[in-house]
């Protein structure tokens, strides 16, 4: 990123525009682990010299160091994709309760169309869920300021904060005007059993809070800006929020329009007394009918989209069509496929895969792209940490199978070393391949605890995977070079046929750190 | 016409440096003062699947993305991404994709071709020049900044003639 040299306006991204914000906001520690569309907010924050910002081994990590910040005092940032929030839905759920001490803002990047994800999960419903707000910027200027009036809100109302992006939001750049960054006085960090020690007893307690906070939070969704009211000529009116009013602008400029900022608590009289100023009241979302169903039990007459619409991005084409309440059409143009890279390693890993004909359970990486033509040599993706799991769990459904797991190195820091310790315990077989790339690769090259280098690229501690997989209690550890192609399928093929469980560390670096 | 937003589409595949002439193009509508949204997605385009940038810019943008048949110019970098982005163009616009190969045999260094469009495109647009050449110093970083404008001077006079 660079500043214009005329002003202090530079063109940002949604999700640098968001780390300028926070940045500004006095923000101390931010935490997170890699994911499209959000790794850039930690790619940003870490330029700052006063930040101390890490990549955490996964979702989970990073919300409890980043909220352990905020209790004891410090404004701090944890930044995910959707599906990286379910990693941290455990920690997620009881910070409702716990509160903070300072600032803490919970980032969430969704990705409706899946652009490089493996559902479209929409996250609006976890701020219902959790009982936490949530702000949603419309565009990459807004970011900058709903983070800072999240930590705000983080600290009057003691509550963790949702900060919900999407991959146009986050993606999209625009002129953002960036201001001098003020770090409010440090509040003392305190000894408080009644409320950071969440045993039932204090936890019901807790509880009392957390449902008169959503009271609070409700009535400021009644009177905050973010929520604001345009007037247009009367006729047809929106109720709509994120990157959705932006295409609605475009397209009918006469509307009338309250564009939701702050989703979640609901401004239930807000939205009953602009009802009452529009002839036809129409709800845009993208994604699930998170505002619509709440404005129907509202009892208040509104359009909503076919819910065709659920599925899939909106596109400004797609508007006209979704407010005259018409089916979604499909328009599928063929796109290029990504591959793998004509130098990956990944190819002479999946091509002894296919010789030897196995069931290849797989994971999330840049590798889960084995599963097109003419590898198709991968058969499973469903999360970070399953084709550990996924071995032991397909041996035991379909025994005698020839049967691996795959995953990266980051992926297997990230979520496989507990399936390993789990396989191992429960005396299971199988190969399990570490595709060890030394990178996180799929998201771009980040760091991760066994590169032994940090976000900001400062030697660390290295975690040797070879020495964590022996511990974990597997019978062979292996290491050999897929490039090598003929002593990496000879093992292969040994150790597939052995009833023991063993790891093959299948190592050759990524071509793009070579860049 | 005041209120004119501007639309562009970029395209082609990854590596090709679509991205970074959107981003020329962004640069060089800030300084000259209007509102600017380029939009693009990251991700999978790194491992060779198609690459679509839209720069909009005018006095208020509201969507960053320009909508089919929305596109005043199109620049595409890749033949097979051609037919799907010509969907982008309005009827009555600019496709510049026929410069492709004029440009690449204009230029010394094929890694300068991604430029030497931003040049051609310049020429078709309400930017002026010391805005290009402002963006071209903010993009390139002291890294190939005189390369990179002598590249671009030669692709808007191709795309001035």
């Amino acid at each position: 990123m660079v500043k214009a040299k005329t002003s202090n306006q530079a063109l940002l991204s949604g999700n640098e525009a968001l780390s300028y914000g926070a940045y500004e906001a006095g923000l101390s520690v931010a935490c997170a682990y890699p994911g499209t569309p959000s790794t850039e907010i930690l790619e940003t924050l870490a330029q700052f010299p006063d930040v101390d910002a890490q990549w955490s081994v996964n979702e989970k990590v990073a919300f409890e160091v980043a909220l352990g910040a905020a209790i004891a005092g410090a404004r701090s940032l944890f930044a995910c994709k959707h599906v990286g929030l379910n990693v941290a839905m455990d920690p997620l759920m009881t910070a409702s309760y716990t509160g903070i001490l300072a600032g803490f803002v919970v980032v969430v990047a969704d990705d409706p169309g899946m652009h490089s994800s493996q559902n479209e999960q929409d996250t609006r419903w976890v701020a219902l869920y959790s009982k936490l707000p949530m702000l949603e910027p419309a565009s990459p200027a807004e970011a900058r300021e709903y983070v800072q009036e999240a930590f705000k809100i983080s600290e009057k109302y003691d509550t963790p904060v949702l900060l919900r992006m999407t991959t146009r939001v986050a993606h999209t750049k625009e002129n953002v005007v960036l201001g001098e960054r003020r770090v409010p006085p440090r509040p003392e960090f305190e000894r408080n059993i009644p409320k950071y020690v969440m045993v039932p007893g204090n936890a019901y307690q807790r509880h009392i809070l957390v449902e008169k906070r959503l009271g609070q939070l409700q009535a400021l969704s009644e009177r905050t800006r973010l929520n604001r009211v345009e007037k247009g000529d009367g006729r047809l009116g929106f109720v709509t929020s994120s990157v959705a009013y932006q295409y609605l602008k475009e397209n009918y400029p006469d509307a009338s329009y309250l564009k939701l900022g702050m989703t979640y608590p609901f401004c239930d009289e807000k939205i009953r007394a602009f009802a009452k100023t529009v002839k036809k009241l129409v709800v845009v979302e993208e994604l699930d009918p998170f505002l619509e169903e709440h404005i129907k039990a509202l009892g208040v007459k509104v359009h909503a989209k076919d819910p065709s619409f659920r599925i899939g991005e909106l596109t400004p084409e797609l508007i006209g069509p979704l407010v005259a309440g018409e089916v979604k059409q499909e328009v599928r143009t063929p796109k290029r496929k990504p591959r793998l890279c004509p130098e990956c390693p990944h190819w002479a890993t999946f091509a002894a895969l296919k010789k030897l004909d196995l069931y290849v359970a797989g994971d999330i990486g840049c590798y889960t792209l084995a599963c097109l033509p003419p590898l198709s040599a991968l058969h499973s993706c469903l999360c970070m940490g399953a084709g550990v799991t996924f071995n032991e769990g397909w041996h035991k459904g379909a025994p005698g199978k020839k049967i691996v797991g795959v995953l990266g190195d980051s992926t297997f820091v990230h979520s496989g070393i507990t399936g390993l310790i789990n396989a191992a315990y429960n005396k299971a077989k199988g190969v399990i391949l570490v595709l060890d790339n030394s990178t996180t690769a799929m998201t771009g090259g980040q760091q991760h605890p066994a590169t032994g280098l940090t976000i900001r690229n400062e030697p660390t501690k290295k975690l040797i995977l070879e020495d964590i997989c022996r511990a974990c209690g597997v019978d062979h550890v292996d290491v050999v070079d897929p490039k090598n192609l003929e002593e990496f399928r000879t093992l292969l093929e040994k150790r597939v046929n052995e009833d023991a469980l063993s790891v093959i560390i299948s190592r050759h670096p990524c071509k793009l750190l070579r860049r | 016409m005041k209120d004119k937003v501007y639309s562009v589409t970029f395209g082609g595949i990854g590596g090709q440096g679509v991205l970074k002439a959107s981003e020329l193009c962004s640069w060089a509508a800030l300084y000259a003062g209007y509102h600017v949204k380029k939009s693009e997605v990251h991700g999978m385009s790194q491992r060779g699947g198609s690459v679509e940038s839209h720069v909009r810019f005018g006095r208020r943008v509201y969507s960053p993305l320009v909508p089919a048949g929305g596109a005043d110019v199109l620049l595409c970098f890749h033949q097979e991404e051609h037919p799907r982005l010509l969907a982008f163009l309005k009827k009555e616009g600019l496709d510049l994709t026929g410069y492709v190969d004029k440009a690449a045999a204009l230029v010394a260094n094929p890694r300068g071709l991604n430029t030497c469009l931003v040049g051609v495109l310049s020429a078709r647009l309400p930017i002026r020049e010391e805005c290009w050449m402002q963006a071209i110093e903010t993009v390139f970083k002291g890294k190939g900044v005189d390369e990179n404008k002598k590249v671009f001077l030669d692709g808007r006079r191709l795309g001035q003639s």
